[in-house]
C-alpha cells in the first residue's frame, strides 16, 4: 500500500499532492480526511513526482497536512452480477438500500472500451414504450441513444419512468399486418440518477417498486445533496453494470439516465477548478469527447444477444437547444425527443413536441415484421397533416378563423383532435402498438380524401375502412 | 534505438524525457503495451506526446521508444474495401485479434503482409522510370485497377521486373540509379501523413464533379479537385447527403473520413455500402471506396490524425490518375480534437479555445485537394475533391471552424434544419448557398449539357429570389396584393422548389439526375412560366392556368427515368396546348382588375 501525507494544495475538489511514487494516471485513490472520513478519487494528471487527485466525494474537511491519500493500483472499478438487479446503489456503485455487498461475478473498470466500429451492429428492432408519442412518431430503436430534451417543471420524471415501466421487446410477427406480442423477461433498465432530488429520486423507486418493475431494475442514485464530483463516475457506474447485464447475460437494457445537465456541470466544476481553457460557457473543450464517451456505449454488438438502449434525460437551461450540452448531445445521440411547454400547460400529458423530435433510426426500426407494414406511412401523414394543421391555426390567429380554406379547417380540427387524442395518454396508460397505430387511422378519417396523399391506397383500403368498421 | 522515460501524463498527452535525437512529427512507442503516439512539441530534451490510445495506467517512468520515423501510412493494394482507424489500423483485423472492444496495445499493420497480388508490369527492364511512373498494374478487383508506382524521388534505369503473384512487400524488380545504386521496387510505399505527395503542376479546375442531385449540379455545382463544405445542424439530413455524394458522384475512388462522429453511423456506412450498387460499375459501393472510422469515442488523438490518413490516401489514387472524392465527417471534430491537445499543451488559445493555428491547419489541409498533372514523365492528370462537413454549435455559422473553414472552401451547401422540418429534401437552402466554380464550369456546361444552361439556372436563381422578397409582402397582405405576373412568378418558384430541388434519396427513380434531365427539367419550368404568363396577358385566368392538367405532369417529370426523357417533348407541346389565352373580349380581363382569387 502506498500511502502518502505529502498533500500540498486542495483546491475545489482537487489535491495535489507531492513526492509521490509510481502513480499512474487514472489509478484509484482513496482519502482519509482529519476527522476519519473517507473519499475515494482518481488521478487526473501527473507530472514527475507530483499527482493530481480528483477526490469524488468532496473534499470538505481536509487538510493539506493531515489527509491521507492511498493509492491503490487500479482503476475505479464496479464488482457486477446480476444479483444486482432488484438493487439500489449509491453513486460509486455501493449498495444504498439495506441489503448486503454484492458479490461480483467480475470486476470491470467503469470506464470501458470503445466498441469496434466493425462490430457493432445496426440497430433496427422496434422497442415498444407504451407511449404513442414515441412508438408512432418516433420509435425508439434496440441499441439507440434518444435523449429527452426537457426543462425545469416538465414531466420529464413521469415519462421516463412510463417509458422504463412499460418497455417491451417485440416478437417478430410474420404477418406484415400483424405487430409481434411482448416478450417476456428480456428486458432490464438500469437507472442513474445524477444530482436529482430525493423527492425526483423517491419518485422513481415507487414507481419501480409499486408496478414491480424493480426486480428487473438497478438503481445507481448521486442525489442533489451527494458530492457533485461524484456524478462524473455515476453514469460510468451504470453502463458497466448495463454492459455486464446486456453483453454476458444476454438481456435487453434500457439505460436512463437524468440528469445530464448536473454532470455536466459537475465536470465543469473540475476543469474550472483545474483552470483549464474554457470552450462555450465555460464548459470544458472536451465536453463532447465526454459526453461521447458515455453515449456511445449505447449499441448492440454482432453475435451477443443483449443490447444497451439509452435514454438521457437533460434539462435545457432556459429551454434553449443550442445551449452547449443540448447541443453536443443532440450531435452524438439518433436523435431527441422534445418536451414543450405549452403543450404541458395546456395540460397535454406527455407534453411532446411531434415536430422537433426525431428518432434518425426509426426507418429501420419500424415496417412489416417489426410493427406494421402502414407504420412509416401513416407515420409520415399523421406528422404532415399536423404540421400543416399547426401552421394553419398561426394563420388563423393572424387572419382570423374565417380566412381559412375548407380544407386548412380540417387540418386545424384534426391538429387539436391529434394533441387530445393521440400525443395525450395517462401515465400509466400502455398502449401497444397497435392502438396507437388505431388511434391515428381514427385521426386520418378526419382529413379530406384528397389530401391523405402519403399513405399507400392499399393500406388506406385495409386500415381505413376497418377502423370504420369497428368504430361504427 | 533511442529510449526515454515518461514525465508527465495528462490524459492524451504524456511528456518524456530523453529524446534528443527525435525529431518533430516522429512516431514513439510509449509505455510497455507500445502505445502509439506522435511528438507535437519539443522543448530542450523534453517531447510533448499525443498518444493515439487510452492513457490510463501509464505513470513516470515507463518508457518511451523513438522509432525514427514520423507518423505514415503504407499505400499499395489492399486499401480499398479496408476499414481503418484514425492511425490506418484496420479494425476487421483488430477485431479478430482482441474481440469486439478496442483494447489497448494491439496494432496490425495497414497493408495485408500474406496476401498476393497478380502484378503484370508495363514497363521493360532498360526503361528509364522517374518517380510517379506506371511500373505496372494490379487488378485489385473488379472495378479498381492499382497502378503501381515508382515511389516519389526515385529515379533511375529498369535493371529487372516480372510479372507474377506478388505480396505488397516482396520486390517485383530491381532499378539502377545514376549512382549505380540498386533499388528494390516493390508495391508498397510507406508515406508520412503530414507530408503532401508531390505533383508536377496543380491544373486550374474545370470539369464539374457530377452528383445527380440537383441543387448541387445546377445551383451549386462542385468541380473535379474542389473543395466543399456542408455545415449540419443536427437533424438536417447532412449524413444522407454525404451518403448521396458517395454515391453517386462520377469519382473513380471514394474515401469516407468518419472523424469523431456516431458510432452507429459509421455502422450504417460498414453495413450499407458492400451493399448499395455503385451505379457505375454495378459492384458494391465498397470496392471503389476506403473508410476511415474514428468514432467520437475513440482515441481523440487518433481523430486528429485520420484526416491526414484519410487525404494522403487520396493523393496516392490522384497520382494514379484517379478522380477521388474524399469526405471528412466532421472536421469540426477534428478541430475539437486539435483544441483538446492545445489545452493540454497549455498553448495560448484562440477564438472559443481553439489554438491560434486553427486556420492554417484548415487552410492546409483543404489546398491539398485539387486538379493536378501528375508527378511523372507521362501526361497523366488526377484530382482529389474534398467535401468537408462542419457541425457549428448550435447552428452558429460565425463559430470559429466554420469561418476558418469558408475562407478556403469555393462551395458551401447550407444544410438548414428548417427546410428539414417541412420535409424539403435535400435540405439545402438555395439562398444562402454558394459555388464559385460556376463561372468555371460554364463552359463545359455549354458543351456538354446544352448552351443555355447556364442562362436557365440563373433565371430559376432569380426567380427563387424574387420570391424570397415577395414572400415578405404576402406574409403580410396576403398573396391577393400581388399583381398576377407576380403571382405566376410565385407559383414557378413553387414549382422549382417542388419539382426540382426537392429529391428524394430513398426513391429509386429520384435520387440519381442526369444533367440531361436536369436541364430538360429547368426548361419546361421556365416554359411554364413564359407561357403562363403570356396566356395571362391573352386573358387565360390565373386560377385556370395554375389548374392546368399538365402541372401533374410537370410535378412527375422528376421521376422521368433516363431512357423516357422523350416524355419532356410531350409535356411541352401540352403546356403549348394548355396554356392559350381565350381573348381579349373574355370576361376574365375585367375580374382582373380587382384580383383573380
Amino acid at each position: 500500500m502506498r500511502e502518502y501525507m505529502t498533500t500540498r494544495d486542495i483546491v475545489g475538489p482537487l489535491l495535489l499532492v507531492e513526492s509521490v511514487m509510481d502513480v499512474t494516471y487514472g489509478e484509484l485513490v482513496e482519502l482519509e480526511f482529519p476527522d476519519g472520513t473517507h473519499s475515494l478519487g482518481n488521478v487526473l494528471e501527473v507530472n514527475q513526482d507530483v499527482a493530481l487527485v480528483q477526490a469524488f466525494e468532496g473534499t470538505r474537511g481536509s487538510n493539506p497536512a493531515h489527509t491521507k491519500v492511498r493509492f491503490l493500483g487500479r482503476s475505479l472499478e464496479l464488482g457486477v452480477s446480476r444479483d444486482m438487479l432488484g438493487r439500489v446503489f449509491d453513486g460509486l456503485g455501493r449498495p444504498r438500500d439495506d441489503g448486503p455487498e454484492i458479490i461480483p461475478e467480475v470486476r470491470r473498470s467503469i470506464y470501458g472500451q470503445p466498441i469496434n466500429p466493425t462490430a457493432r451492429d445496426f440497430p433496427d428492432d422496434f422497442i415498444q414504450t407504451g407511449v404513442s408519442a414515441i412508438d408512432g412518431l418516433n420509435p425508439l430503436v434496440r441499441g439507440q441513444k434518444l435523449p429527452i430534451f426537457s426543462g425545469s417543471g416538465l414531466p420529464h420524471n413521469d415519462l421516463a419512468a412510463q417509458v422504463a415501466r412499460q418497455s417491451a421487446v417485440l416478437q417478430r410477427s410474420d404477418d406484415p399486418t400483424k405487430a409481434g406480442a411482448p416478450l417476456e423477461g428480456e428486458f432490464a433498465v438500469v437507472f442513474a440518477a445524477m444530482g436529482i432530488t430525493f423527492e425526483d429520486a423517491d419518485f422513481f423507486i415507487d414507481e419501480f417498486r409499486n408496478t414491480s418493475a424493480i426486480e428487473r431494475a438497478v438503481l445507481f442514485l448521486n442525489l442533489a445533496d451527494d458530492p457533485a464530483v461524484e456524478r462524473i463516475a455515476t453514469p460510468r457506474m451504470a453502463l458497466t453494470a448495463a454492459e455486464y447485464l446486456a453483453y454476458d447475460c444476454d438481456m435487453h437494457v434500457l439505460v436512463i439516465l437524468t440528469d445530464m445537465t448536473y454532470y455536466c456541470e459537475a465536470l465543469r466544476e473540475v476543469s474550472a477548478a483545474r483552470k483549464e481553457v474554457p470552450g462555450r460557457r465555460g464548459y470544458p473543450g472536451y465536453l463532447y469527447t465526454d459526453l461521447a464517451s458515455i453515449y456511445e456505449r449505447a449499441g448492440r454488438v454482432k453475435g451477443r444477444k443483449g443490447s444497451i438502449t439509452q435514454v438521457p434525460i437533460l434539462s435545457m437551461p432556459d429551454d434553449d437547444k443550442t445551449h452547449p450540452i443540448p447541443d453536443l448531445t443532440g450531435y452524438i445521440t439518433e436523435g431527441q425527443i422534445v418536451l414543450d411547454r405549452n403543450l404541458h400547460r395546456r395540460g397535454v400529458y406527455p407534453p411532446v413536441a411531434v415536430l422537433p423530435s426525431l428518432s434518425r433510426l426509426k426507418q429501420k426500426g419500424i415496417g412489416p415484421g417489426k410493427t406494421r407494414e402502414d407504420h412509416a406511412d401513416l407515420s409520415n401523414q399523421l406528422f404532415g397533416a399536423y404540421a400543416r394543421g399547426l401552421q394553419a391555426k398561426e394563420l388563423a390567429v393572424i387572419l382570423g378563423e374565417a380566412a381559412l380554406s375548407d380544407a386548412d379547417k380540417a387540418f386545424v380540427a384534426f391538429a387539436d383532435a391529434f394533441e387530445d387524442r393521440f400525443i395525450a395518454q395517462g401515465a400509466h396508460e400502455d398502449r401497444s402498438v397497435e392502438e396507437t397505430l388505431s388511434i391515428g387511422w381514427e385521426l386520418v378519417t378526419l382529413l379530406p380524401r384528397s389530401e391523405v396523399k402519403r399513405i399507400k391506397d392499399e393500406y388506406v383500403a385495409r386500415y381505413m375502412t376497418a377502423e370504420e368498421g369497428a368504430t361504427a | 534505438m533511442e529510449q526515454g522515460r515518461i514525465l508527465k501524463v495528462a490524459g492524451p498527452l504524456v511528456v518524456a524525457e530523453g529524446l534528443v535525437d527525435s525529431k518533430m512529427f516522429d512516431l514513439v512507442r510509449v509505455g510497455e503495451e507500445g502505445l502509439m503516439g506522435e511528438i507535437i512539441e519539443m522543448r530542450g530534451d523534453r517531447a510533448s506526446i499525443q498518444v493515439y490510445e487510452e492513457t490510463e495506467g501509464l505513470g513516470p517512468g515507463d518508457p518511451v521508444e523513438a522509432t525514427g520515423a514520423p507518423l505514415s501510412v503504407e499505400l499499395g493494394p489492399g486499401m480499398l474495401e479496408a476499414v481503418y482507424d484514425g492511425v490506418q489500423r484496420p479494425l476487421d483485423k483488430l477485431e479478430e485479434q482482441a474481440g469486439a472492444f478496442l483494447t489497448r496495445g494491439i496494432s496490425a499493420p495497414g497493408l495485408d503482409r500474406e496476401r498476393r497480388w497478380a502484378f503484370t508490369p508495363v514497363v521493360e527492364p532498360g526503361m528509364r522510370v522517374q518517380g510517379g511512373d506506371i511500373l505496372g498494374t494490379v487488378q485489385e478487383n473488379e472495378v479498381i485497377e492499382h497502378r503501381i508506382l515508382v515511389p516519389p524521388h526515385v529515379e533511375g534505369t529498369i535493371a529487372d521486373i516480372a510479372a507474377g503473384s506478388y505480396t505488397v512487400t516482396e520486390p517485383v524488380g530491381h532499378l539502377t540509379t545514376d549512382a549505380g545504386e540498386r533499388v528494390e521496387l516493390i508495391m508498397m510505399q510507406v508515406w508520412p501523413v503530414r507530408t503532401p505527395r508531390p505533383y508536377k503542376k496543380k491544373i486550374s479546375v474545370a470539369e464539374p464533379l457530377t452528383t445527380g442531385t440537383r441543387v448541387i449540379d445546377t445551383f451549386f455545382p462542385l468541380t473535379k479537385g474542389g473543395v466543399a463544405c456542408i455545415p449540419g445542424p443536427f437533424g438536417a439530413g447532412k449524413t444522407v447527403t454525404q451518403h448521396q455524394i458517395a454515391k453517386w458522384s462520377n469519382a473513380e475512388v471514394v474515401i469516407f473520413i468518419g472523424c469523431g462522429e456516431r458510432g452507429n453511423e459509421m455502422t450504417d456506412v460498414l453495413m450499407e455500402f458492400p451493399e448499395l450498387e455503385d451505379p457505375y460499375s454495378g459492384e458494391p459501393l465498397l470496392k471503389r471506396t476506403v473508410l476511415v472510422a474514428n468514432t467520437s469515442n475513440m482515441p481523440v488523438a487518433a481523430r486528429e490524425a485520420s484526416v491526414y490518413t484519410g487525404i494522403t490516401m487520396a493523393e496516392y489514387f490522384r497520382d494514379m490518375g484517379y478522380n477521388v472524392v474524399l469526405q471528412a465527417d466532421s472536421t469540426s471534430r477534428w478541430a475539437e480534437a486539435m483544441r483538446e491537445i492545445s489545452g493540454r499543451l497549455e498553448e495560448m488559445p484562440g477564438d472559443e479555445g481553439f489554438p491560434a493555428y486553427l486556420g492554417t491547419k484548415l487552410a492546409a489541409f483543404y489546398e491539398r485537394a485539387g486538379k493536378v498533372e501528375c508527378a511523372c514523365g507521362a501526361d497523366r492528370t488526377g484530382s482529389v475533391s474534398v467535401v468537408g462537413s462542419v457541425s457549428p454549435p448550435g447552428g452558429d455559422l460565425s463559430e470559429p471552424v466554420v469561418q476558418n473553414t469558408l475562407r478556403v472552401v469555393k462551395v458551401f451547401w447550407a444544410l438548414q434544419d428548417k427546410l428539414a422540418y417541412e420535409r424539403h429534401f435535400p435540405a439545402i437552402d438555395w439562398l444562402t448557398s454558394y459555388s464559385l466554380y460556376l463561372d468555371k464550369v460554364t463552359p463545359w456546361w455549354s458543351e456538354h449539357v446544352s448552351p443555355e444552361f447556364r442562362a436557365r439556372r440563373d433565371r430559376c436563381m432569380a426567380i427563387l429570389q424574387r420570391e424570397n422578397e415577395l414572400a415578405e409582402i404576402v406574409r403580410l397582405v396576403g398573396l391577393e396584393a400581388l399583381s398576377a405576373e407576380e403571382q405566376i412568378l410565385m407559383e414557378t418558384a413553387k414549382s422549382i422548389r417542388e419539382d426540382f430541388l426537392q429529391q428524394n434519396a430513398f426513391r429509386d427513380d429520384d435520387q440519381f439526375s442526369s444533367y440531361r434531365e436536369q436541364d430538360l427539367l429547368l426548361e419546361t419550368i421556365l416554359l411554364f412560366h413564359e407561357k403562363a404568363i403570356e396566356a395571362h396577358t391573352k386573358g387565360a385566368s390565373l386560377r385556370d392556368l395554375f389548374a392546368a392538367p399538365v402541372r401533374e405532369r410537370i410535378a412527375r417529370a422528376k421521376y422521368l427515368t433516363e431512357e423516357r426523357l422523350a416524355e419532356f417533348e410531350e409535356i411541352r407541346s401540352d403546356i403549348e396546348t394548355q396554356l392559350v389565352g381565350d381573348g381579349f373580349d373574355d370576361d376574365e380581363t375585367l375580374v382582373y382588375a380587382g384580383g383573380e382569387r
